[in-house]
């Protein structure tokens, strides 16, 4: 069975990818047939990771050491070489159990979600095409394969973000995902580019052995290897929505509320967090470049947090939230902890998956109104959605002993470890990672507040909209919140302090070599300190309503305004675009119109000029012409008379014999 | 002394045959180039075609008599295509002359615009 799923792990892929094109192609007009198609294949794709991760689970790090490798050869040239196949460890199933697990679970919760909607057999089909893109990238074998892949989960956003494309700000933030994405892509081509040309080699397990010794293979200087691991990491900042290429993921959420949760929990923002794990070792290898990881998941991280404050929409909390958790996995990718941010990235992906399903859950049952100040008392109306929505929100706020608590504690323990603070940090920057550690511990107070800001004006007090009667959303919605309930408090269990060789998660997914992990009671009790203050914050504010926020804005005007307007990022960019780019554009039109074409029409008003001087010698008259060709003729002979058959002169009319 | 005065230009040979077609052969040139009326040009390619005739006669005659008639044959057919190319000559200048009520070579321009 074990020996089946494994050598068959390119089925897990294929099946989400064969039930995308059985439905665009035979089964579009029936929609429940579509449905069932698309939910098989991910659920089959689904029990073969679990079989797959159980029997990865029982053999400890074996194939962390030696990962399963089936490749054959798509194409080969002198210096190139290039191989599809699968690369199955521990790693690659640890995502495949994430993706299949969200992806089942969003697509059986979208049967009531999507309910009625005319093109619902197309939404599971991009679903589908969606699930298999990440799924491909998640066992990518090379750099390459997995870049291809890359591309396909961002076509599939911007076909489920514009899923609705009728509606003119979904086709235009689709747009935009797809050409931020793009931005970034350029970067990470071009470090693929840079790695191929260096290392002669796209392997992940071959750049792995290399990269460490890059002095051996190459002629880089460590200088040179930064530049290029910098530029690579551009497709994994825009992809994962870090500063300053998070712009796409708030407008992301014109989509589908499932959509939403499907990018930001399992697949495509943290297909930039995988990447970069999958060659930590490049940046591990070059201090500075895993410092400015490090330094943009924690500014990102900040950043984001300082944003959500202020929003008044559930799904576009949710999405900074989003953003700056993944600022979190950046940063512990950052302080060298591929345990830390994959770790995060799994307890991320049950928990936010949660939330925007239960927010999609609320926005059901409120007929779509936004605007968090419209609802209010919600947990009368909907008990499961508000207890599952509770979790998720405990979770996220990183409270014991639900799943955050433990995948955030990680992240802050190992950045306290590359910091001064630690007393014992290995790395050159301590005093960078002191200042990201502070950061840190900030984002997660904001996180705290932000959360159950929105928490405590959406489930208590009143319901302050009057045209709509809320009521709780049907089984199929909320058996998927319960099971994502319990994976938010269960899943972080499994990064339990103290949890020797082959329970501790630590163990199964690490690069380098494995200890077992202490409990740090003072980074505990710090966080959380700091979860609980937020929280209290928030229900103070919002819930008690002891202080009014309104009081506190009017204090500081300026700061509300900045962060209520995400500190004008969109406005610069547009500024950008308008004044730098079309600037530059009419440039180069111009340049176009005067300097390019000048040069084509000069060509041809040359041969203009040219005739209407060579005119001149043609004068129609008869005797002139008679009269030329007989002193032609003259001339000739009087060369071969006096110069004989051989001279250039006779030469050049054309020789004599 | 007066036998090779005699010998020399009283004795037909070749070189009187060359030079009466050579000079027959500039008057038709002349005529060709300077002539205004084209009938007159006409006439001076006519004069150029019977410089070539000699020519090729008494070549036949001094220099490869063995050939026999070979140079009269090839005048023969000269006269001939001369004759079929003054016909088409003149049915042009008569055509031409009946639209511009012109011969004047000089006017006979238009073909280059």
């Amino acid at each position: 069975m074990f020996d089946f799923a494994l050598n068959n792990a390119w089925l897990i892929p294929l099946l989400p990818a064969l039930a995308f094109g059985i439905i665009t192609l035979f089964t579009k007009k029936m929609i429940k047939l579509s449905a069932s198609i698309s939910i098989g294949a991910i659920l089959i794709s689904f029990v073969l990771s679990v079989i797959l991760g159980i029997e990865l689970i029982g053999q400890g790090d074996t194939f962390l050491e030696h990962p399963y490798k089936a490749v054959v050869t798509w194409f080969s040239m002198p210096g190139l070489s290039i191989e599809v196949g699968t690369l199955i460890d521990n790693i690659s199933v640890m995502m495949l159990l994430v993706v299949t697990f969200i992806t089942s679970l969003v697509q059986i919760y979208s049967l009531g979600y999507m309910r009625g909607d005319p093109g619902l057999a197309r939404f599971f089909a991009y679903v589908s095409l969606f699930a298999a893109s990440m799924l491909g990238l998640v066992i990518a074998p090379n750099l390459l394969i997995m870049f291809v892949f890359w591309e396909l989960v961002g076509l599939c956003s911007y076909l489920l973000i514009g899923f609705w494309y009728g509606k003119i700000s979904a086709s235009a933030a689709a747009k935009k995902a797809f050409i931020t994405c793009r931005a970034g892509d350029f970067g990470l081509l071009l470090g693929i580019i840079l790695l191929q040309i260096n290392f002669g080699t796209l392997d992940l397990q071959q750049l792995s052995v290399m990269i460490p010794n890059f002095t051996q293979y190459t002629g880089l200087t460590a200088v040179g290897l930064t530049v290029i691991a910098i530029i690579l990491f551009l497709g994994p900042m825009a992809k994962s929505g870090q500063f300053p290429f998070h712009v796409w993921l708030p407008d992301a959420m014109e989509g589908p509320t499932p959509v939403s949760a499907l990018i930001h929990a399992a697949t495509m923002v943290v297909a930039g967090v995988y990447l970069v794990g999958r060659i930590l070792t490049l940046f591990i290898t070059l201090p500075s470049a895993l410092l400015f990881v490090a330094i943009i998941g924690a500014f990102t991280a900040l950043f984001a947090a300082t944003i959500a404050i202020t929003q008044t929409e559930m799904k576009k909390i949710l999405a900074y939230s989003t953003i700056s958790q993944l600022g979190y996995m950046m940063l512990a990718l950052g302080a060298a902890s591929l345990t830390a941010s994959m770790f995060h990235l799994m307890t991320h992906a049950f928990f936010k998956a949660l939330l925007f399903l239960g927010a999609g859950c609320v926005l059901h049952a409120m007929h779509n109104e936004a605007s968090i100040w419209k609802y209010g008392g919600l947990r009368k109306y909907m008990p499961v959605t508000y207890w599952t929505f509770l979790i998720g929100c405990l979770a996220i706020a990183g409270i014991f002993p639900f799943a955050g608590f433990f995948s955030k504690d990680l992240i802050m323990e190992v950045t306290f470890a590359a910091s001064s603070l630690s007393g014992h940090a290995h790395g050159p920057f301590p005093v960078a990672y002191t200042v990201l550690f502070l950061m840190a511990a900030l984002t997660a107070f904001l996180t705290a507040f932000y959360m159950f800001r929105m928490f405590f004006i959406c489930f208590h007090g009143e319901l302050r909209s009057k045209e709509v009667q809320p009521h709780e959303a049907p089984k199929v919605m909320t058996v998927p919140l319960i099971i994502l309930g319990i994976f938010s408090i269960i899943s972080g269990w499994v990064g339990w302090p103290g949890l020797g060789e082959g329970q501790a998660f630590g163990y199964f997914v690490r690069l380098g070599e494995f200890q077992v992990m202490e409990a740090n009671w003072l980074l505990i009790i710090l966080s959380t300190l700091l979860a609980l203050f937020g929280i209290g914050l928030a229900a103070l504010f919002y819930w008690k309503k002891s202080f009014s926020p309104q009081a506190v804005i009017e204090r500081v005007p300026f700061l509300y305004k900045l962060s209520y307007n995400k500190y004008y990022i969109d406005e610069f960019y547009l500024w950008i675009i308008h004044n730098i780019i079309d600037k530059c554009g009419w440039l180069l039109w111009k340049f176009d119109i005067y300097v390019i074409d000048g040069i084509v029409n000069g060509f041809g008003k040359m041969a203009q000029w040219g005739g209407a001087v060579m005119r001149k010698v043609q004068t129609g008259q008869l005797q002139h012409y008679a009269l030329i060709f007989f002193m032609g003729i003259v001339l000739m002979l009087l060369l071969l008379s006096f110069t004989g058959v051989h001279s250039p002169a006779i030469g050049l009319m054309g020789g004599a014999k | 002394m007066i036998d090779i005065f005699m010998d020399k230009f009283l004795t037909i040979g070749l070189e009187h045959f060359l030079i009466l077609s050579g000079t027959l052969f500039f008057i038709g040139l002349f005529a060709v180039l300077a002539k205004k009326n084209v009938i007159a040009v006409l006439m001076g390619i006519e004069i150029m075609f019977t410089s070539v005739n000699i020519n090729l006669i008494a070549f036949n005659r001094y220099t490869a008599a063995e050939a026999l008639l070979t140079g009269h044959v090839f005048a023969i057919f000269v006269i001939a295509l001369a004759a079929a190319e003054v016909a088409v000559g003149l049915a042009l200048i008569i055509s031409i002359y009946r639209q511009r009520t012109s011969t004047d070579v000089q006017d006979f321009d238009w073909l280059k615009w």
